[in-house]
């Protein structure tokens, strides 16, 4: 196990410079004059430019240059600086305000899921082929086929300008209520992607040897279900989850752009508008780095959850 | 189809308090998508404290839906139980209610499967779930629990059982499988076991070894066994009687001894005939010609009429019933006696 886990810190390790050097690549490569990007529209001095150009080491051209400002950002960010959005923002500071606004509403989603998804997951399961369970099927099909940046707006619509039962939009620093339909509009996909795996699941397991010989020991229905059954189904429905966290982190640009919610995607759908490329590569580093540790404990929890794992 | 009345199986009449447990003219069907396969077609078989019944079969027989309907585990639906009677202890248990059901199970008959490693739950240590029973049924505490456990564990002979309480069941060999297996089966102690093919997914070395623990625990123990296997080697050493299906009937029913010498269904005989033997070598191996019938299209007349080499048009066209010989044995065949007498052409 010790093993595994540190084999696969190399590996982010890896994955990390490897997206990094991607989105930065995609970012400044096909950029014509990042000085005058800066500057947009105004017109620049040639003492700003000889400044700028020296600041960020703009005078080395080529691909070795562009090596060159890469590792000197990548030694910054090492050292915990992200550096400055075009803005003149720290980019670090607008990630400390939009993470908890982001992670808020990634769990709300995840609650959503897990407590509707794997409920009512289970329930089909069980009854399999029962109207619940048709129901269901329908429903999450209808959800699958929506996707969010369609979802989003309706909800918004009726749920906030018609009917105004939600506020509408969230704005700066939202509290919970405010966040509670972003969550479920976020969390939908969420929820019934874990509801049909759980139903699977558990209708899969239902059919296992293993729960014939539950019930030859004389163990009640309860117990077969509730122990036998669950512990088994719910491996992959929570190896789902455990990526969905991942998932939700950074797919979260089009629920917080069109609930206005100041949240990370918000703010990296912000820099790729106004091509703020130190604030895109920035909070995508960022977003890396989040992704690969959920994908890390995702696969440490599965070796825990099913002892037949077991990474050498 | 024409319904044979209830006779008394051979061997051993019915003694004064009933035998231990009594299958009588069950009626199995399976309703799928397809149709209505009718897997059991009025089985009767018996069983008294003490003794060895083999059920011999080949897969789709219905050896193995009967004892799941004995054990109460069968999925319903698909599968549906039109009729018959199951007594233990002269009780009928089809009459009972799922949850005095449950307490028979594991407590009175308990049952052990073909293949321990899907059998037993993968994600629990295996005294985790030989314990189960324990503390579910018995109330035992966890430390009485893990205790039994592991006598339990060292009774099938497991080596170092303390130190393997916590392993998974995918840390044993396919043999200390069937044996943790068996531990767990043994748990109540049972007065009847079922073993559903116990030693098929196993190495043949290994196999003799289960077999002979299943004899001699259930001499030990004052149990009596059903043993369901389709393997005729297996049957010879441990069985008293042996009970022959075919397309979901017990088409022969003996003692051992007179069933090898003698068989006196053309299907058994075709069984016993495909067994390779030393002192036929060089010869081709003869088999049984055709496949088992669909159970949804059941031959007319006798089922095994369409494979049978002695067929006639009596076999086509009328059930036979099952005919005592007179040495107390049945044989569902027109023709038993000729067949036994080895007189057919």
């Amino acid at each position: 196990m010790f093993r595994f886990i540190v084999r696969r810190l190399l590996q982010m390790v890896l994955a990390f410079f490897g997206t990094t050097l991607i989105v930065y690549a995609l970012m400044f490569a096909g950029q014509g004059d990042p000085i005058q990007a800066l500057a947009g529209e105004r017109p620049v001095t040639a003492a700003q430019r000889a400044y700028l150009t020296e600041k960020y080491h703009l005078d080395a051209t080529g691909v070795g240059g562009f090596f060159y400002r890469y590792f000197d950002y990548i030694s910054n960010l090492l050292r915990g600086d992200l550096g400055e959005s075009l803005t003149g923002r720290s980019i670090g500071d607008i990630l400390a305000a939009a993470w908890p606004v982001t992670i808020r509403l990634a769990l709300i989603a995840i609650a959503v899921a897990v407590v509707f998804g794997v409920t009512a997951g289970v329930l089909a399961g069980i009854r399999r082929a029962s109207i619940f369970d048709n129901a269901t099927l329908l429903l999450t099909l209808l959800v699958l086929g929506i996707p969010t940046i369609v979802l989003a707006p309706l909800a918004q619509y009726f749920l906030g300008v018609r009917w105004q039962l939600f506020p509408p939009t969230a704005g700066a620093d939202p509290d919970f209520f405010a966040l509670l339909l972003p969550g479920i509009v976020l969390g939908s996909l969420s929820l019934a992607t874990a509801l049909r795996l759980t139903r699977t699941s558990v209708a899969e397991n239902l059919r296992a040897d293993y729960v014939r010989t539950a019930r030859s020991k004389g163990l009640p229905n309860r117990r077969v279900v509730s122990v036998h059954v669950l512990r088994n189904s719910l491996i992959p429905v929570i190896t789902f989850l455990g990526v969905e966290v991942g998932n939700l982190m950074s797919g979260a640009i089009i629920t917080e752009g069109v609930f206005n919610i100041p949240g990370v995607g918000f703010n990296l759908f912000r820099g790729i508008r106004t091509e703020d490329g130190p604030l895109v590569v920035g909070i995508v580093s960022v977003l890396v780095v989040v992704y690969l540790v959920s994908n890390l404990v995702v696969d440490i929890l599965y070796a825990v959850l099913d002892p037949r794992i077991r990474y050498e | 189809m024409s319904q044979h009345a209830v006779r008394p199986t051979p061997a051993s009449p019915t003694p004064p308090g009933g035998h231990l447990l009594e299958v009588r003219d069950l009626h199995v069907e399976f309703r799928t998508g397809e149709g209505l396969a009718k897997v059991i077609n009025g089985v009767s078989y018996h069983l008294d404290p003490g003794e060895t019944l083999a059920v011999l079969g080949e897969s789709g027989s219905g050896k193995s839906v009967t004892a799941q309907a004995v054990m109460g585990i069968l999925d319903t639906p698909p599968a549906h139980i039109s009729s018959g009677e199951i007594r233990y202890q002269g009780q009928d248990l089809l009459g009972l209610p799922e949850a005095q059901r449950r307490q028979i199970r594991g407590r009175d008959i308990a049952m052990i499967f073909q293949d321990a490693l899907s059998a037993l739950n993968p994600v629990f240590p295996v005294g985790w779930q030989i314990g189960e029973t324990l503390r579910q049924r018995l109330g035992m505490s966890r430390a009485d629990a893990r205790r039994r456990s592991v006598e339990l564990m060292d009774l099938v002979q497991i080596p170092a059982a303390s130190e393997r309480l916590g392993d998974y069941p995918h840390q044993f060999s396919g043999g200390m499988r069937q044996r943790v297996m068996i531990a767990m089966a043994l748990a109540m102690e049972p007065k009847v076991l079922i073993a559903d093919e116990p030693t098929t997914a196993l190495d043949v070395t290994v196999q003799a070894q289960i077999m002979d623990l299943l004899a001699d625990l259930r001499r030990d123990l004052d149990m009596a066994m059903i043993l369901i296997t389709h393997d005729l080697g297996v049957v010879a050493d441990v069985a008293d009687r042996i009970a022959v299906m075919y397309a979901g009937r017990i088409v022969e029913h003996a003692d051992v001894r007179s069933l090898y010498r003698a068989p006196a269904h053309p299907y058994t005989k075709g069984l016993l005939d495909s067994i390779p033997r030393l002192d036929q070598r060089g010869g081709k191996l003869s088999t049984i010609r055709g496949l088992p019938p669909n159970l949804m299209r059941i031959p007319s007349g006798c089922p095994f009429h369409p494979r049978c080499p002695y067929v006639q048009q009596v076999c086509v066209d009328v059930v036979p019933h099952d005919l005592v010989l007179d040495d107390g044995r049945t044989s569902a065949c027109h023709f038993a006696q000729e067949v036994r007498d080895d007189r057919v052409s």
